[in-house]
Parts: C-alpha cells; sequence; structure tokens
C-alpha cells in the first residue's frame, strides 16, 4: 500500500534523477577506461539498505534503457527472496522487460557469481560489490592503498598468500580470489568462487563493478587479461567436485550446491538455477570455455 | 733514490677547547728521512712525541704544518695533504699501523682478528687460517686460547696477537708502538726475527721502543725525540 | 692501483630539511654557533641545512650526534621515508646516473629504494610487519625485486636467516615472539636481501643487552667485510662508530661540524664539540 502511494505516480525513470545517473556513467566510462581502477562515485541514497546490493543497483538504473530485458541473480539463483525484490523495484521503475533465460537478457545483475551459461557482447554484467579494494585484509588506511595502486606496489599482497601457502600448504581464499587486470591493478572480482575468476578473462561482455557502500566503481571491459595472482610453482586452482553429478540432471562440470534435506540425506545440484533448468529441459546452453576444467583430476 | 719517508718541518699543537682553549705542542720542526728497508727506532720519555710522530705518518692526528712525503706505488705523495679516500685507499694497501694495545672487537677469535688482513683482502680462510696459525705457533701462543676471545688474554698474549696481525700480510711500510712491550725474552727474539723477515721481504719498519735490547737488535738507527723536538 | 675520486657511490649536496616557513635568515641564524635549531624570526625548525658528503663503494660512514643533530634526518631522507628535501643527492647506479633522486617520481624511489637500499631501523617495528612469519618479511623484499617463486624464496630467505644467525626453523615464526636482537638480525636479512649496494642503519643497537648489542655489531661487520656492502651507520655511540666505521660526520643542530677518518675523529677532534662529545665516553 505505502509503496504504491509512494511510487505509483510520479517516478522518474529508473528512479535515480538524470544527473546522477549521468555521474555514474561518467565514472563507468572512466572505469572502463581503466580497466580495475576503482574510481569514487556519489552512491546515492536508495530506498534498501547499504550492504543489500545498492552498488549493483546504482550500476543497473544509470545504463538501463526502455529496451533492455534485465535479469538478475543471488548467488546464482533467480528465486531468491533478494533477487525477487530488486528484479520487482527495477522492472516497476523502469517497465523493462524481465527475464529468467541468460542467454535473453541484456543486462544481468549478480550477486556472487557468474552464470555458467556464457555472455556474448551484448551484454552487460553487473556486479554488486561488499568490498571493492583487495588489499584491505593486507593494509588498513585508505590512503596507503590509494598508493599503492597509484605505484603498484602490491608486494604486501603477495606476501599474504605466501604466507597462506606456508601456513596451509595452499592459497586458502575461497571466493573473491584477488586478479590482475590488463597486467596493471589488482582487482577485488566481489566473492565469486574460484570457478568462476576464469570467466573474466577476454570475455565478450562488459563487467561492471557497484560498491555503494564504499563508493566506488570499476569496470572490466570486453577482451581483457584478467589473471588470478599465482606463484610460479604454487598455482592457482579451481574447485575440484570430484566428478559429483548434479543429482537432477546428471551433469559433472558445473558449480554445485550442497543440499541437506530433512532425512539428513545430501544432494548436490547445480548452482546456476537458469543452466540447471535448462539442462532439465534437455536444451543444450554454452557453457563457459573454462581452462582450468581440464585441469581437474576427474574425467568429463 | 728517494727515501721511503721524508718529513719537513713537521708541526703538531693540540688545541683543548675544553680546556678553555689551551694548546700543547707534542712536535715542533721535525726533519727527518727514511730509506727503503731500513729500521728505524723512535726513542724518548713519555710525552715526547714519539707517537704523536707515528699518528701523524699514519694520519690519525692532522699535522699543523709541514710535509710527509712518502714513496708510494702511485709515486710520491704528501700524506699531510691527501684526501680522507687516499689516506684510507694507503692504510688498506701499503701503510700498516700496530698501536701499543690490541684494540678488542668483543665474539672474535683470536685466530680470526689474525686472520682478519688476510680475509679482508679476499684470500679464502682455509689459507689466511693456516697462515695465522702458522704465525701465533711460533709466537708461543697455545693453540688452546686460538678460539679464545681476547679480551681475556693477559697483556702478553694480546701483545702476541697485536703483532701477529701486524706482520701477517708485510705491508710496504710498518709504524709499529712498542712491539716488544710485555713479551718474555724468548718470544722477544722470535718478534725481532719476524720483523727482520718482513725488512727483508721490503718492509720499511718505523718503531717506537723503550727496550733496549730491541732496539741494539732490530733498529738500523734511532731517532731520539725531547718534547717534541728531535735529538741526535 | 690509486684511489679514483669520480668512483663514489652516493654524493650528497646541500641537504637541508626545514620544519615550517623559512625566511632568508634561518639557515644563518640556527646552527651549532646559536645552539639551536630553531629560527629566532619565523620559529621553523631546520632540522638539517648545507649537509655534504660522498660515500664510495664498500665504505661504512658513520654519523654521529645527540638528539636534534639532524643524524637520522639525513638518513629518512636518503631513504625517501620523508618528504621535501632541498638540495640534491647523486646515486651512482643506472638508470639514476646524473639525476638527482630526491627529485624522482615515486615510482622511481621506490625502486631505488626496492633495489638499491637496504634499511635496518632501530625500532624493529619500523622494519618488520609483525603481521608476517619472518620468512614472508624477507620475502616482501624478494617479491619487491620480481622473485614470484615460492621455493626459491625460501631457500633465499633460508640462506639470509643462517647469515644472520637466526635458527632456520624459525623461518615461519612470527618476529613478535621473537627476542629483541633476533628481531634486528631479521631485519638485517631482509635489508640486505636484495644485495643492495647501499644500507642504511639507525641506531641499529640502541636499546639492546650489551651482549646483544656485540653480536649485532660482530654480524653487522662480519656482513659488511664479506659482502663489501657501502654503509652509512647512525648512532649517538662512539664506540659503535669506532668498531664499523672508516670515516665519521659529527653533527650538531643539524650541521655537520666536523668530518673525517674515525680514528682522527676520535683521537684527534679538532671542533669544540668533538672534543666534548669524545671525552664524554665513559
Amino acid at each position: 500500500m505505502i509503496e504504491e502511494n509512494k511510487f505509483a505516480t510520479h517516478y522518474r525513470f529508473a528512479f535515480i534523477d538524470e544527473a546522477t545517473k549521468r555521474e555514474i556513467r561518467r565514472k563507468l566510462l572512466k572505469a572502463i577506461a581503466i580497466p580495475g581502477y576503482q574510481v569514487p562515485y556519489s552512491s546515492p541514497e536508495m530506498p534498501i539498505a547499504r550492504g543489500w546490493g545498492t552498488g549493483g543497483l546504482h550500476v543497473t538504473l544509470a545504463i538501463i534503457g526502455p529496451k533492455d530485458i534485465f535479469k538478475i541473480i543471488d548467488q546464482g539463483s533467480d528465486a531468491s527472496v533478494n533477487a525477487c525484490n530488486l528484479r520487482n523495484f527495477v522492472h516497476t521503475m523502469t517497465g523493462v522487460e524481465t527475464t529468467l533465460d541468460t542467454n535473453k537478457a541484456t543486462i544481468i545483475q549478480t550477486r556472487h557469481r557468474i552464470t555458467e551459461e556464457v555472455l556474448n557482447k551484448n551484454q552487460i554484467f553487473v556486479y554488486q560489490v561488499p568490498q571493492p579494494e583487495p588489499l584491505r585484509s593486507v593494509e588498513r588506511y585508505e590512503n596507503k592503498t590509494r598508493q599503492m595502486h597509484g605505484e603498484a606496489d602490491y608486494a604486501k599482497m603477495w606476501v599474504s598468500l605466501y604466507e597462506q601457502y606456508v601456513r596451509h600448504g595452499d592459497i586458502m581464499l575461497g571466493a573473491g580470489y584477488p586478479v590482475k587486470v590488463n597486467g596493471r591493478y589488482i582487482m577485488a572480482p566481489s566473492p565469486i568462487p574460484r570457478w568462476d575468476i576464469p570467466n573474466l578473462n577476454n570475455s565478450e561482455a562488459i563487467h561492471l563493478f557497484g560498491a555503494g557502500r564504499e563508493k566506488r566503481l570499476y569496470a572490466v571491459p570486453p577482451y581483457t587479461k584478467v589473471e588470478p595472482l599465482e606463484f610460479e610453482d604454487v598455482k592457482f586452482h579451481i574447485e575440484d567436485f570430484k566428478g559429483i553429478p548434479c543429482f537432477r540432471t546428471g551433469y559433472k562440470k558445473a558449480f554445485l550446491d550442497e543440499l541437506y534435506y530433512d532425512d539428513g540425506s545430501k544432494h548436490y545440484v547445480i548452482n546456476d538455477s537458469n543452466f540447471l533448468d535448462k539442462l532439465a529441459n534437455k536444451e543444450t546452453p554454452i557453457q563457459h570455455e573454462n581452462a582450468y576444467l581440464n585441469k581437474l583430476d576427474h574425467e568429463a | 733514490m728517494h727515501p721511503l719517508l721524508a718529513i719537513k718541518h713537521l708541526n703538531k699543537t693540540f688545541t683543548m677547547h675544553i680546556l678553555q682553549g689551551k694548546i700543547i705542542e707534542a712536535l715542533v720542526d721535525v726533519n727527518f728521512e727514511v730509506a727503503k728497508g731500513e729500521i728505524i727506532g723512535l726513542t724518548g720519555k713519555s710525552g715526547s712525541g714519539k707517537s704523536s710522530l707515528m699518528k701523524c705518518i699514519y694520519r690519525t692526528y692532522l699535522s699543523d704544518g709541514g710535509n710527509i712525503n712518502y714513496h708510494s706505488n702511485d709515486g710520491i705523495v704528501d700524506l699531510v695533504a691527501l684526501n680522507d679516500f687516499e689516506i684510507l685507499h694507503l692504510r688498506k694497501t701499503e701503510i700498516n699501523y700496530c698501536s701499543q694495545f690490541l684494540s678488542v672487537i668483543p665474539r672474535v677469535t683470536a685466530l680470526q682478528v689474525v686472520a682478519q688482513p688476510l680475509l679482508k683482502k679476499g684470500i679464502e680462510s682455509v689459507i689466511a687460517n693456516e697462515k695465522a696459525m702458522y704465525i701465533l705457533n711460533s709466537l708461543g701462543l697455545p693453540e688452546a686460547l686460538w678460539s679464545g676471545f681476547p679480551v681475556t688474554f693477559s697483556g702478553g698474549e694480546q701483545q702476541r696477537i697485536n703483532v701477529a696481525r701486524a706482520i701477517i700480510d708485510p705491508p710496504k711500510l710498518l709504524l709499529i708502538d712498542e712491539p716488544t712491550a710485555s713479551l718474555d725474552p724468548t718470544t722477544k727474539d722470535v718478534v725481532i726475527e719476524m720483523l727482520l723477515g718482513l725488512k727483508k721481504q721490503g718492509t720499511t719498519i718505523v718503531c717506537i721502543s723503550h727496550d733496549d735490547y730491541t732496539l741494539d737488535h732490530l733498529v738500523n738507527r734511532r731517532i731520539h725525540l725531547e718534547k717534541g723536538i728531535i735529538i741526535n | 692501483m690509486k684511489h679514483n675520486s669520480e668512483n663514489w657511490l652516493l654524493k650528497v649536496e646541500g641537504l637541508t630539511k626545514i620544519y615550517g616557513t623559512a625566511n632568508a635568515n634561518s639557515i644563518e641564524k640556527t646552527g651549532p654557533l646559536y645552539d639551536s635549531n630553531i629560527c629566532p624570526e619565523t620559529n621553523a625548525i631546520v632540522a638539517c641545512a648545507d649537509i655534504n658528503f660522498e660515500l664510495f663503494p664498500g665504505e661504512v660512514l658513520g654519523i654521529v650526534g645527540e638528539s636534534g643533530s639532524g643524524k637520522s634526518t639525513i638518513v629518512k631522507m636518503l631513504y625517501f621515508d620523508m618528504e621535501h628535501a632541498d638540495g640534491s643527492v647523486f646515486f651512482n647506479k643506472e638508470p639514476y646516473i646524473g639525476k638527482n633522486i630526491l627529485k624522482e617520481s615515486n615510482q622511481s624511489k621506490r625502486a631505488i629504494r626496492n633495489h638499491l637500499m637496504g634499511m635496518v631501523y632501530q625500532n624493529p617495528r619500523d622494519g618488520l610487519n609483525f603481521k608476517f612469519t619472518s620468512g614472508g618479511n624477507i620475502a616482501e623484499k624478494l617479491i619487491m625485486a620480481g622473485n614470484y617463486h615460492v621455493g626459491t624464496i625460501r631457500d633465499k630467505a633460508t640462506n639470509l636467516l643462517e647469515k644472520t644467525e637466526v635458527p632456520v626453523l624459525r623461518l615461519d615464526d612470527l618476529p613478535a615472539h621473537f627476542s629483541g636482537g633476533m628481531q634486528q638480525r631479521v631485519q638485517i636479512s631482509k635489508a640486505i636481501a636484495n644485495h643492495p649496494p647501499l644500507l642504511f642503519l639507525d641506531e641499529v643497537t640502541t636499546g639492546l643487552d650489551v651482549s646483544v648489542q656485540a653480536k649485532v655489531l660482530d654480524l653487522i661487520r662480519e656482513l659488511q667485510q664479506e659482502l663489501g656492502i657501502a654503509m652509512i651507520v647512525v648512532s649517538h655511540d662512539l664506540s659503535v662508530i669506532r668498531m664499523l666505521t672508516d670515516r665519521t660526520l659529527v653533527m650538531k643542530n643539524g650541521r655537520i661540524v666536523e668530518q673525517g677518518l674515525t680514528d682522527q675523529i676520535l683521537q684527534d677532534p679538532q671542533h669544540p664539540y668533538t672534543q666534548l662529545l669524545v671525552s664524554s665516553i665513559l
């Protein structure tokens, strides 16, 4: 009721005022011009709290047009509460068509996953980012991290990886593994699993990152080199599901969720809900070509 | 044939600012020459200026006027006028100074102290140590002490190490202060012999000694100082 | 072979650091003659002024003085820990030959620090990161120089710890658990990890127990002989200067009052202040 009173009559297209949209677009252009570099932006107030996806929403609302087709996923699922709420909000604010189909969408907003289905050059991928600064874990001061980026002084980051290797025998970062973009900036790819990291490299789509709480935007333009940080003798590797098949489709080469039923039984299912649906419907979606898949222990 | 050392009108005064500018004259118009291969003995009472003279030559003291012409491997130079770096270079390559007392550096064994001049030059430690051991043996320092720290040794033991270090790498000019002090007669003879051996190898020696025995058996010529003036 | 006076490694000309606003008289009206660093007209603090000296490869230069003499300031400026210094500093290593390194870009300064200089601070917390293991601290320096092979890094770090007599088993331990002397030795390992031609030592044994001090000083002396690194040793302690250095600068109120061979400074000091310092040795 209140929502309808508040928004049903006078609202601008895509909620944000035109001047702010222009500012966000200009910052995004700068971000694309300097791949991996964090650009500070205004991060205007939204009707949702910080920490709930305002950054991704800012990017989406700044770039969306009437002819766009919008998809949003939350940890791979179109159906989560937050995904549904944000989808409804964007639709109400713009009237654009929404979809669950990865291939059909032109703008895909995501929280912490990249779609299994490959992205094409007509698509923009928008990430919700909690902590845009990859060096925060080794340096708490913003002025120092800015200087480190400016001077490409990433030794501390490397040493923290070394320390993990020394302490645990392997680099333990699971989500949000730091990457080097275009051979220059180290970037936080948002907390996507290792599985998704190779899909940023040389992608056909534009990847835009929005951190609303921290007020930073950054981007990876198409066909850009994105490399995970690795030592010459301690290499990056993706998660290994050890040949366990998805219990609904039997597919072995996608990122899996672990499900517990009430009877205590454990089942594994493909995390990307649209990819799962397509495979279950006997369709043949094209998956990202992931170079690291072939390095897994088991066979296809 | 140039003399190795030609000292002309050398003066040295100390101005003690903390004693309200009191002036002490250590050397007054000192003149003498040392031929290559000579062994000169400086004699005189305490405070007569012998140590000051040696320190002026080694440039530990800054002379006030006069020349100390030294025939180095690169020609004749005035030690009074050379800059710090040139002096350091000569000290590394041609001129050695052996003070009256061993300056002890903690945690360095007797053997290491003696071997150091060779190690500094880049000679392998096996060879350097061998030579050090040979010299210490000749000087009668017991093997048990070779890996000990000299700060704990007696005066005589320290003196042996001191001399050993000075002679292990024969320089062109050796300045040595009281080489045989605190030594028993046998060791005295060994030291004198070693110094004469250096002379045979071409080293020129200027030494200070109170000991007539040493002076008689070692030096070619004595130079006597009284209150900073040469009396001969 | 004669000494080559053009062969210097580091040349400092007119190095000056003033805090606050200076006027034309600030430098003239401060210094040892006035017994003050503070300009009487503008209250600017002249930390150091008109510092000139040369350092040759493999040479050990001592800088001695009391608090406020400016000795630490000089080293901080040469290591770029402090900005906005006036004057010129020339480093005779490619690609910086002929360039005043004080005016180089931040990127160049960082490169100079990483590849050509090492620094050991009085407080290990300034030179080490206590969140990393001792191996990790050394690794930081090696990574900065472009080593990205963990196996090689660990081998080199092990070698360095052996050289500085830190038990190799402590490679993966945090320095917070080490004694003060061992922390300093880890700092030294880190500082020489890239074989820099120049090493700064800023009061490195001040505050350590006497026996530990002896060990650390001896180690520095040995490393200097073995590696032939040029060093600048800052200390208020003349016995440290005597033990380690060939030449010494004596500083008071931000100026050099005397410079010369260390044994000459200690045995035949010319300047009244130097004479006072030398006569004050316990």
